[in-house]
Formats: C-alpha cells, structure tokens, sequence
C-alpha cells in the first residue's frame, strides 16, 4: 500500500517489471492453476495412467505380456517397418530438401504441396489409397495376383502406408534450414573443383546434420507409433502383420486390460526416449546456429 | 592468362542483366567492374566464373573456348561478398578444401598440402589462427582466408565478387592496399566487382564501367576519371555539376551565360549538357566574362585542404558545388550568404538527341 503513494523511484523500478501485465495477484495464480490442471489433464495423468494400468496386475504379468510370442513378433515388425521407411525418408527428404533449397525451376511450389500432402490427408484415407491400388480390387490387383504379389494385407503395404505418412517429416525439417543457408558454400565448394558428391558429403551433409538427425527422430517415432493408415491395409493376423499399435487395439477388444496397457507402455517409453534424444538434438542445433550466426554478428577486429 | 568475354547476353525473365557484352582482361592484369546495382556487374563476373549460362555469347580462356566447360574445370578462383567459408571447418582445412577434392592421382601428398597452405596462410598474415574456425574470426581476416582458400588450387583467374562490401571503411581501405600487394607478388589476372569508386579506381590497372547491362568505357584509372566518354562515367566517377542549356556553334547558353565547347563547332541549336567537375570552378568576387555565374554562398564546410562550398545560382536557383583550395578561399574572405561569381575552368559537354 505504502508503495503505491511513493513517486517513482529507485526503490519502486523493480516492482514495474511484475506491473507490467497489471492483473492482480489472484487472476494470476487462476491462469497459472488452469493451465497446469490442464496439461496434467491432457499430458501427465494419462502418462502415468499408462504405466499403472499395465502394472496393474504385478510385474510378472506386465512381463508375460511383453514377451508373449504375439507382442514379440508385433515388436519385430515395428522395427523393421521403422527400419525401411525411415531410410527410404531419409533418401526422400534429402533429396527433396537439397533440391527445393538449392535449385530454382519451375513447378517448385507445386512440389513443397505434394511434400505436405500426408500431412494433410487424414491417416486412415492414405491407407485407403494404397488399398485402391494394390487391393485385390484396385488398380495393380489383377496384375500383382497373376504374379502372386501380396501388397495389402502383408508387410508391403504396410511399410508402403507408414513411408507415405511420414515422408514430409525430415524434408520439412531440412527445406527452412538449407533456405537459410543459401548456396554460398556449395558454389565455393564446386568453383574450387569438387563434384557434386563431394560438394554434399563435405559441405552440405556436415551444415545440416543436426537437422537431419532431428528431423530423423520425429520421423522414427511416428513410423513406430502410425495406427490408423497402417491398420487399413495390414488385415490384422496375429503374429504375422500385426505392429505394436495394432497389438494395443486387438488386446484392448479383448478385455486384456493389463496386457494391451503392457504392450502400449513399451510404445511409451519409445516415446519418451524419442523425447528426450529430441531434447538434446535441438540443444545440439541451437549451439550450432548461435556459432554460425556468430559469423554475421560479430564486430570487425583489426587482425594483429 | 588473358580473358576474351564476347557478345554476352543473359536475362532474368523480362529483365536483361547484359546486352551484348564483349570484354578483353590482358593475362596478369588486375581489372575492376565498376557500376552501381542491377548494371549487371556480378552477372558478368559470374558467367565468367561458369556459376550461370550466358544466353548467348562466349567466353575464352587464353583463346580456348570455356562457355561449355562446367566450373569445377575452368579453374578459376572466386571470392564471394559474404566470403562463403565452410562454416564447419578450420581455416587450415577451408584452405586446403580444393587441395583434398583432387581426383586421387592428382591430389598433392599431405605434407606437400601442409606446406601449400601454411604457406598461403603465412601469404594473408593468418598463419596463427590456422586451427581456428570461422566464426572465430573478424570479417577482415575472414575475406583473407577466402582469398587463400581461392589462390589454392593456382586458379588461372582470380574471381572477386564485392569482395570488400560487408566490411567497414576502415579495414576496407587496408585490404584494398593489402590485394594491390599480393597481386603484385602472385600476378593472376584478376576481375574485381565493385560498386565504390575510389576502390575500383586505386586498386586496379583497369577499369570497366558497367550501367544497365552494358560497358560504358573501359580504361585505366587515369583514362576514365579524366577523358569520360559517356555522361554516365561522367555523373558516376567523382562529384559533378550539371548544366542544361542549348548549343549552338560551340556555345553553349546556359541562360545568361555562355561556356565554350569548341568540339561541338558543328552543331547547330540542340539541347546539351554541361559537366563540371566541382574541383574546376574558379571563384571571383566580380565578374570575368560570359562564363561567369553569379551565385550566393548557402553552405561552407572549411576543413581539409579543399573547402566545399555549396552554392546557389541566382538566375535559377540551382545547386552549384564547388571545393576551392583553402589559399583562395581565405584570399577572397567568403562567408555564408555572400554572392560571389564562379566560373568553369573546364567543361565538357554531351549533346541530347
């Protein structure tokens, strides 16, 4: 009280920083409660609700549950869905990104939309889309039955809906970053007289690497935890085309409460490993850019 | 070796970035492209370099014919604005970039690119910082790595793009003295993009003026300050007034005034322009003749051994600027608001079609 009657002064600068939003005290600590009620809501309850449930009925079940034949084998085919369509993105995005970023020509735009398109598309529709061309009806059906091809209901299909959907991750995560490094380097780089490869391995690759591995990370995670474009074209048979998510669904049916929050708890840890590989990645990037930003910043030395 | 650029012509859409260009650099000289934005400078120095297709035209190495050749081939040396240096690398290893990209059976052993770019560092004073990265340095030193980094793989032509236009006045003037030096000592014909004047003009035994996508002239120093060819070169190389009048049998009448342009003896009443350069104005209190411009005394900046003066021509009300040396500015005493009479000591006149 006694502050407010004092003119400004010394003794009253400090109080103007906290002023400056001029809410009270009370409506303060309302917004506060309601954004931490919310995020432990949304975020925090159902986390920990997870791992609750799947130990639920001891560590021995949660255990048996895991290394059940059919949880194995759902394990297996994640990661080696995960291990196609991550590189196969890999290979996309950097291209995509190395060519939108370095190369001016027409139908660029148009290409930065298609990039997008799976981000767009709802999941379920894009499995849909491979069921339309390689289902038994679809376009490729009557030729992929004469040669006995099995695309949809088997781990084509799925490896093909699971690279469709993350395919804009790591090209998206390169195209901002490469903009902004221009071409500079690369044209010193081939006036100097490398080629083209040696220009991306020795220039390119190191400028974007931490990109790269980001945009890798995020692009791993949603291929191992892709539900909806995987479950339209993977029919569903135990231990043979089933993935972990597809796994949590069937053993939820089935009232296997303990079991499916089992299998989806291992889904979650995969999670919070990504989270926090993410974490330091972006450390790593943002060191990165704050040295190379440096090179614009700062002032002229005289050289000794 | 020598540079022979003929008949270039290159557009961006709708805009012609150079139209018709042909161009000579003597072998071992160091040339300047002068001219102000957009007149295609960097667009010349750049298919040069093989960084972009002309449209037309062809451009010729010591009489071998380069247009086709990709870039990596030509072998050149290029130095970039914004110096362009591998950001993720030491400056030793930026130096011996073009050094270790060598197919295998041309790549010099590594003692032998040791010592190649010790020796270029020790050449732009950096061999201390040789394990610094980039970003570590100053911008001045950065462009001299760039330099050591270009003249690495012994390009048969230096290629500098504004080499000194992120830096400030100071280490500018410096580095300026410092390329004069080593080109000097290493000799490599050289072309240097610059839109400052006093750059292009102490730096190189030749300069080319470019506007709007063509050669205005082409000369030394000396040439083109003081024989202009154009009123372009005229207006772009050092401080200038302009007079427009009418001329007649060599006379131009600019008002009441009359100045001699005995070259233009021919002409019979067309519309002209007058140039004077502001050193070659004479100052007189009372009148000396036709050419004589009476004019008040607007502003006085008296420092240095030339006083500018900014004067107003009372017939017109048009800016005059004169520096008159400081002896004849205390001899007259002039002061703010005075009129006083100037007279043309040398004038050269363009006519307008």
């Amino acid at each position: 009280m006694a502050t407010a009657v004092l003119p400004r002064s010394a003794t009253t600068a400090p109080r103007a920083v906290v002023r400056a939003t001029g809410e009270s005290r009370t409506v303060r600590w309302i917004l506060i409660a309601i954004a931490l009620g919310f995020l432990s809501l949304v975020l925090l309850v159902p986390l920990l609700l997870v791992f609750v449930q799947a130990l639920s009925k001891g560590l021995p079940a949660y255990w048996e549950a895991i290394k059940e034949p059919d949880a194995l084998s759902a394990a297996k085919l994640t990661l080696l869905i995960a291990a196609i369509a991550v590189p196969a993105n890999l290979i996309f995005g950097v291209a995509a990104a190395w060519c939108i970023s370095k190369f001016a020509f027409r139908g660029k735009h148009l290409l930065i939309t298609l990039i997008d398109l799976p981000f767009a598309v709802s999941p379920v529709i894009s499995g849909m889309i491979f069921v339309l061309l390689f289902g038994a009806h679809g376009w490729f059906g009557p030729w992929l039955a004469e040669h006995d091809i099995k695309v949809i209901f088997a781990i084509p299909g799925m490896v093909l809906a699971t690279t469709f959907v993350t395919a804009p991750f790591i090209a998206r995560e390169l195209i901002p970053l490469m903009q902004e490094q221009g071409t500079e380097e690369e044209e010193a780089a081939i006036v100097l007289g490398a080629g083209g490869w040696q220009t991306f391995f020795r220039v390119t690759l190191p400028n974007i690497k931490w990109g790269l591995l980001y945009g890798l990370i995020l692009c791993n995670a949603r291929a191992m935890g892709e539900f909806g474009a995987v479950s339209v074209v993977s029919g569903h048979i135990r231990g043979e085309t089933n993935t972990l998510p597809l796994h949590v669904e069937i053993l939820y049916n089935e009232y296997a409460f303990a079991a499916s929050f089992a299998v989806a708890s291992v889904l979650t840890l995969l999670a919070l490993v990504t989270l926090a590989l993410k974490t330091l990645v972006e450390w790593q990037q943002r060191r990165a850019m704050s040295d190379a930003a440096e090179v614009f910043t700062t002032p002229e030395r005289i050289a000794a | 070796m020598s540079i022979q650029v003929r008949n270039l012509r290159k557009t961006f859409g709708d805009f012609v970035a150079l139209n018709d260009v042909s161009l000579d650099v003597p072998g071992g000289e160091l040339v300047s492209l002068l001219g102000p934005s957009g007149s295609g400078k960097t667009t010349l120095l750049r298919i040069i370099a093989g960084l972009e297709p002309a449209d037309t035209g062809t451009i010729h190495f010591h009489g071998e014919d380069t247009t086709e050749r990709p870039v990596r081939e030509r072998q050149v040396g290029f130095v970039f604005q914004h110096y362009a240096l591998f950001r993720h690398m030491s400056v030793f290893e930026n130096v011996a970039f073009g050094l270790r990209v060598k197919p295998r059976n041309m790549r010099p052993p590594e003692k032998e690119i040791r010592e190649t770019v010790m020796g270029l560092l020790h050449l732009v004073q950096l061999d201390v910082q040789a394990e610094r990265r980039p970003s570590e340095l100053s911008g001045g030193q950065r462009q001299r790595v760039a330099l050591a980094r270009a003249l690495a793989v012994k390009p048969k032509v230096l290629l500098l793009d504004e080499p000194f236009g992120a830096l400030d006045a100071k280490v500018r003037k410096e580095l300026r003295r410092w390329l004069r030096r080593l080109h000097e000592e290493v000799h490599v014909t050289s072309v240097f993009v610059t839109h400052d004047q006093e750059e292009a003009l102490e730096v190189s035994d030749r300069v080319v003026i470019m506007n709007e996508g063509k050669i205005e002239q082409s000369g030394t120093p000396e040439e083109v300050y003081d024989r202009p060819a154009t009123p372009f070169v005229y207006g772009f190389l050092g401080d200038v007034n302009l007079f427009h009048g009418r001329l007649d049998r060599g006379q131009v009448s600019i008002g009441a005034n009359q100045l001699e342009a005995p070259e233009w003896a021919e002409a019979k009443d067309q519309a002209a322009v007058a140039y004077v350069r502001t050193y070659d104005i004479e100052l007189t209190p009372v009148p000396s003749g036709l050419s004589s411009i009476e004019a008040t005394v607007q502003h006085v900046r008296a420092f240095g051994p030339m006083v500018r003066l900014e004067l107003r021509r009372v017939e017109d009300g048009e800016t005059i600027e004169a520096h008159v040396p400081r002896a004849i500015f205390e001899k007259h005493g002039v002061v703010k608001g005075q009129r006083v009479f100037v007279s043309p000591t040398s004038v050269r006149v363009f006519a307008q079609s």
